[in-house]
This record gives C-alpha cells, structure tokens and sequence, in this order.
C-alpha cells in the first residue's frame, strides 16, 4: 500500500496502462512537458515520448476527433479535457461521432477512446471551470460514463477506462486531487470492482444516500456528522458511489433502498434534469413498496455555476445534504 | 504546381472566386473537347486500356447515380446526395489510391465507393433507412459515410497519425512498400467548419500523411462559394503550411494525376496536401432540394460543356482507343447495373425492430436488455391477439 493523492493515483494509473498496451496513448492540452495542469500526466511524456504523450494543438474538437482516427486505425487514446466548461467544442465529435460509431457501423467498429475530465467547483476558479456536465454524456447512448470518487477507485477505474472496448467519459472531482488514501499500486484489475458497479461506501440502515464524483466526500462526511450527533441526529445514513453514471448499477441501488426505506441522492449539478431526476424515476418504480419518503434529491440549482466567492451557497454541503435527510425523515 | 509553399507573395486573388480559374492555376490533362494537355508537373503514365477503365467507372457511377433518384422518386429512397457532375473528381481520387490507403468520404462519395469495390447497393441501405451504413470500413479501408459536415477530416488525420506511429510512412527507414496514406473527401462548404480547420492545423503540426480532397462544386446546398471563401479554397492550405492546387475536378486524368502525387508525397513523409477539385453540382444538392429557387440555369448550360464523361469519350473516339463496341458494352453494362441496383432496393428487407438494441456497446447494458425485453414482449402481445382472432 501506498499513499497517494487522487491526481497521484490517476498517474500511477495511468503509467500502468501506458506500460501494458503499447497502443496506449495520452493526448491533451499540457499533458506532456508539463503534465497536465494537474499534473494528473506528470512525468509520462519523459517516459514514453512524444509520439505516446501528445502535446496538441489548442482545440477541444480535434483532441477527439484526431482521437477517433487513431482508434479506427488500433490505437487506445486517452484524451484530456483541460477543463469541464471546455469540453462543449468536441460535443459533436464526443456525441455524433464516438458514441455512434459501433452502433452505425452495426458492430463493425469499436473506439476504445478515454475521455477525462476533471469536473466540478470548489476551487475557486474562473467561471467554466467548474462545471458538471455529466448528466448531457449520460444522455448520449454508446457513451459509458464514471465518476471516481478516491485515489484507490482512481488508480483502478482509470487503468478499466483504458482497457474498455466502448468509449468511456471519465470523470475526475477537481477539488479531490489532493486528497490522500492507500492505494495498492500493485494489484491488478483482476480483483477491482467492475467499472459499471456502484459500490456501498459506507454501510447504514435508516437512509440510502447516493452520491459520486466530488460529493462522496461531502456525504460520508455527513453520514458521520449524523451518527456522531448535530443534525439529522441519531440516523443511520447509507452512502453509495455510483462509480458509473451510465449504465447506472440499479441493482446496488435498488437493493440499498429496499433495505433502508429511504433514499437521498446528491449531486453538484444542477438538480432539474440531473442524474437524481433518473434514479428517482428507477427507483419509485422498482422499490415503491419499499419506500417510506419520496425520493429526495440535493444539487446545484437551475442556473448557470455562480461566481466563486459564492459557490460554497451553490455547492450542496453537509449541512443542505442533512437538511435532505431530514424532509426524508418526515413524511 | 500552383502553390509553392515559402515561395513569394502572390498578388491578391481574383474574386469572386467562382469565376473559371486562370489556365495556370487549374492544372488539367484533359480539355472539356477531349484534348490531352501536358503538365510539367504530371506526366501521365495510363494505357489505353486504363483510360478504358476509368471511363466505364464514370458511366456506370453515374447510372447508379440517376437509378438512385430515381428510386427516391418512386418512393423506394427517403432521399438521395447526387454526384452528377462529380464523377471525375471521385473517380480519378479513387483511382490513385493504393489498396492500403484509408478513405473517409462524406455521404456524396459514390464514385469513390466504387472504387474501393463497396457494392452501390450497401450506399442504398443508408438511404432508404435500412442501416446507418453497412459495410466494415477495415474491409474495404472505406470509413463510414459522415452526415455531420467535415467531422471526418479529423478522424482521416487521426488515422494518418496512426500510420506515423505505425512507421507505416516513409521517410525515417519505413520501407516504400509499407507506406500507407490517407485521403479526407469534402466539399466547399465543409472549409468553413471549425473541424476542417482544426484538421488542417493538426495535420500540418504533425506533418501527417493525409491529402485533404476538396470538391468545390460551387454550392452548399443554396449558398454559392463567396459565402464560404473570399480567396479560392487551395489557397487557404498556405496559411496553414502545406501544399494547395486546384485541379479540373471535371478531369478525370488530371485529378488522378494531381490525388496519386499527392498521395504518394504524404507516404513518403511529406505530409499533408490539399487538393481542389474545381467541379460543379449538376444536380439538387440532394433529392429534397429545389435549386431553381437560389441558381441560375443559364450556369448549368456553361458547366454541361465541360462535362467530365464527354471529355474522355471524345478523346477515345478522336486517339482511336475504343471503338463503337467499347461503349455499346459500357452501356449495356450501365443497363444491368441499373437493373441490379433497382431490383436489390425495391427487395430489401426492412430490419427486424429488436435489432435497434444491437451494438450500442460491446455487451448490452443491464438497462438495454431490459428495455429490449420489455418492448418484445409488447410486441408478442399484438401477435397473441392476432392469433385469438381479435
């Protein structure tokens, strides 16, 4: 075990998957010398070269499009996206183009192709930095997408990102970067949870409260506030990582409210049309039996991402999670 | 060549660009009467026969062409891209690859289909609504059709930057016989769309092995070339650091000419070049489009002169290189095509409805299968009640 940051943990990730496919390859805006204004790339471009590590020109359309070629011709691109707010340049190319391909060319054609992008606010940026745009690729068929919540589900959903036969938009919670865990460097895919399975992060009894990307944090920090006391005292709150936002584990999901009676989802973006929307939707109609509360969701709200110095009002937080928790209690 | 790349500053360009190019600008080895011209730049070397050979593609193309309208027209075709007028420029392009080299074409490339051995009948599935394409592009190193306009240049260049790091091109101890290139088909209007440019910017950065295959024929849908470009369209590739030339895109050896050099500099790692076939849309930009609204016919009369079949009958006929039977044959052959083509269209089948659930991924998502399952069951219903005799 070792201990790394998340933007650390997708590097390491990342080295393995350049490492074990030669036709592995990284492409993005300062992915190369500099490694990413994350540093996420740091390092790999004096490892394994230019012509495996590229520095491209500045536009967002022909990271992917560019991407698309060299997977037609056998190639595993990863691309990044600098920025969320960046990524709407390549929209026709992520969503007419790489998600339809295998499916217009019925089976013809696969585009192994890794899109990250690092989403999400609390950074205090610039706006279009801090963007959650994950619901419009859920929407897309053809595109599987995930969101990594820590450095150990970093390290391995990366390296299953690369290897995925399908086209895989790979979301990283920017305001994680930094944060620590104990990663298994050296264990292999074989033992890692599938990329399309939710996982239950942290067990309860009374709520399900389903999160991923940069709220998971926020909500295993607010299911422990609940147990040690404060508000939505006393309760016993589930919290589950969604991992993968399309297909969503309904299965995982399903099974947690069936046994809790309750369920809260949580999410940066905003709360109309968003991913909650979904779940909610799946979940009255598969556990409507089960449910003690209608199933409530927290967000972002329905207007565009607000300045930073007011972002942590936009943001939810511990306090508006457990708010949730509580109207779940009421009814 | 009409571009040097670093070479002087020419003067201003003429404008409006959709005039007739100057005769030094437009290289061409066939005059719109069937007289063979030389270009220092182009020497030819195609038999007879091979000149045969590329006549037939034109006229049996353009059969295809007209049956597909007509198909459209008796309602067996949702819609139909015409190329009429084009055929040289696809035939000649598509007859200067070499087996290896990759295509992406845009939804108009009919002629080069052709050539690289697509049944015409597989471009009819896309038309009729029976398939989004459906021919394996690996086969026939022929990319699906592109809707969306000038995405597939990116995707050509990509590909082109697969072959470098493949050592598939030539240059640094790549042997000749491996060397691969790409072509990227597109028309004037597509070199107003930011991927174009993007394509031109990665493909010069990158010195990648692709030759970008404009067909300029004068109208995006309703809007004419000065709406797209105030310098002629070849001129653009200087400012982005390769070659450009313009071609009579009614010329069939002129543009096989022009596409095999190019082809063939890009495979020995000089990079990209852009070709401008300087062609006319004879027809509707597709079957849904009504061109008396925005053009002149007074313009179709001027380019049905310079028509690209006419050309290399006249100059079979007037060389002594084909005789009566040769275009008796052709025709004939133009005849069963037709016949084949319709017969094949008007019996294809429609596609089963549960096969809209295949190959959205690998394997189907737990969400997939069960909207499949939900929708079969649906339908079984109907059969269920239709075998009770309600």
């Amino acid at each position: 075990m070792t201990t790394l940051t998340l933007s650390k943990a997708l590097n390491a990730g990342l080295r393995k998957a350049l490492e074990n496919d030669p036709k592995v390859l990284i492409m993005g805006e300062d992915v190369g010398k500099l490694g990413g204004v994350f540093r996420v790339t740091d390092g790999l471009q004096k490892d394994f070269g230019e012509d495996r590590v590229i520095d491209t020109p500045l536009a967002e359309s022909g990271i992917v499009g560019t991407a698309i070629g060299l997977a037609l011709r056998g190639y595993r691109p990863v691309c990044e996206i600098q920025f969320d707010g960046f990524v709407y340049p390549a929209a026709n190319q992520i969503v007419s183009q790489l998600a339809k391909m295998r499916y217009r060319s019925r089976g013809h054609v696969a585009l192994p192709v890794t899109i990250r992008i690092p989403c999400g606010g609390g950074i205090g940026a610039v706006e279009h930095h801090s963007e959650s745009p994950e619901v419009l690729f859920a929407h897309t068929a053809g595109l599987q997408v995930v969101a990594c919540a820590d450095a150990a589900d970093a390290f391995a959903m990366i390296q299953q990102s690369v290897s995925c036969d399908d086209p895989v938009i790979f979301f990283e919670p920017k305001r994680r970067y930094w944060d620590k865990a104990e990663v298994d460097t050296t264990s292999g895919l074989a033992s890692a949870l599938p990329l399309d399975r939710a996982r239950v992060a942290l067990e309860g009894t009374e709520v399900t409260l389903l999160a991923y990307g940069p709220m998971v944090r926020t909500c295993l920090e607010s299911a422990l506030a609940a147990r040690q006391g404060g508000p939505g005292n006393g309760h016993s709150i589930e919290v589950v990582d969604l991992r993968s936002l399309s297909p969503l584990d309904m299965e995982t999901i399903s099974a947690s409210v069936r046994r809790t009676g309750r369920c809260v989802v949580a999410h940066e973006a905003p709360v109309y049309a968003g991913l909650g929307a979904e779940i909610a939707a799946r979940v009255t109609e598969q556990c409507f039996y089960h449910l003690e509360a209608p199933v409530l969701r927290v967000g972002g709200f329905a207007t565009p991402y607000p300045p930073s110095r007011i972002e942590e009002h936009y943001l939810p937080d511990l306090d508006r999670i457990l708010d949730a928790v509580d109207r779940s209690f009421g009814y | 060549m009409t571009v040097e790349p670093g070479g002087a500053t020419t003067a201003a360009p003429a404008f409006p660009a959709k005039e007739p190019p100057q005769a030094d600008q437009l290289v061409q080895l066939l005059t719109p009467e069937g007289e063979r011209v030389e270009h220092p730049g182009y020497p030819l070397d195609l038999s007879a026969a091979d000149i045969r050979d590329m006549y037939r593609d034109l006229v049996l193309v353009r059969r295809i062409d007209t049956e597909a309208i007509s198909l459209q027209r008796q309602g067996e075709l949702g819609i139909w891209a015409s190329l009429l007028g084009q055929e040289a420029a696809q035939i000649g392009s598509g007859r200067a690859l070499g087996p290896d080299d990759m295509v992406f074409p845009t939804y108009r490339e009919h002629g080069v289909a052709w050539c690289r051995g697509i049944d015409p009948v597989k471009l009819l599935e896309l038309y009729r609504g029976v398939s989004h394409g459906g021919w394996d592009p690996k086969e026939h190193k022929f990319h699906l059709y592109t809707i969306v306009i000038g995405s597939q240049t990116l995707h050509a260049t990509g590909y082109a930057m697969g072959i470098q790091r493949d050592g598939a091109v030539g240059g640094d101890g790549a042997g000749q016989d491996r060397a691969e290139a790409v072509i990227a088909y597109f028309g004037d209007g597509a070199t107003s769309q930011g991927d174009v440019n993007e394509a031109f910017v990665w493909a010069s950065v990158f010195n990648a092995p692709v030759v970008f295959f404009c067909q300029n024929n004068q109208w995006a849908i309703s809007e004419p070339l000065e709406k797209q470009s105030r310098i002629p369209l070849y001129q653009r590739a200087r400012g982005f650091g390769f070659p450009g030339l313009r071609v009579d895109g009614n010329d069939v050896l002129a543009c096989y000419a022009v596409t095999r050099k190019a082809l063939q500099a890009a495979r020995e790692g000089q990079g990209p070049t852009l070709i401008e076939a300087f062609t006319y849309r004879m027809g509707a930009h597709t079957t849904t489009d009504d061109p008396t609204r925005y053009r002149l016919a007074s313009e179709l009369e001027v380019w049905k002169l310079k028509d690209p079949i006419e050309r290399v009958r006249a100059y079979l006929v007037r060389t002594g290189q084909a005789e009566p039977e040769f275009f008796a044959a052709v025709d004939a052959e133009a005849k069963q095509v037709g016949a084949r083509v319709r017969e094949a269209c008007r019996t294809m089948a429609d596609p089963p409805p549960l096969s809209m659930f295949d190959n959205v991924y690998a394997e189907p998502t737990a969400i997939l299968r069960e909207e499949r399952e939900q929708y079969a069951a649906y339908l079984e219903s109907f059969e269920e009640s239709a075998g009770a005799g309600r």
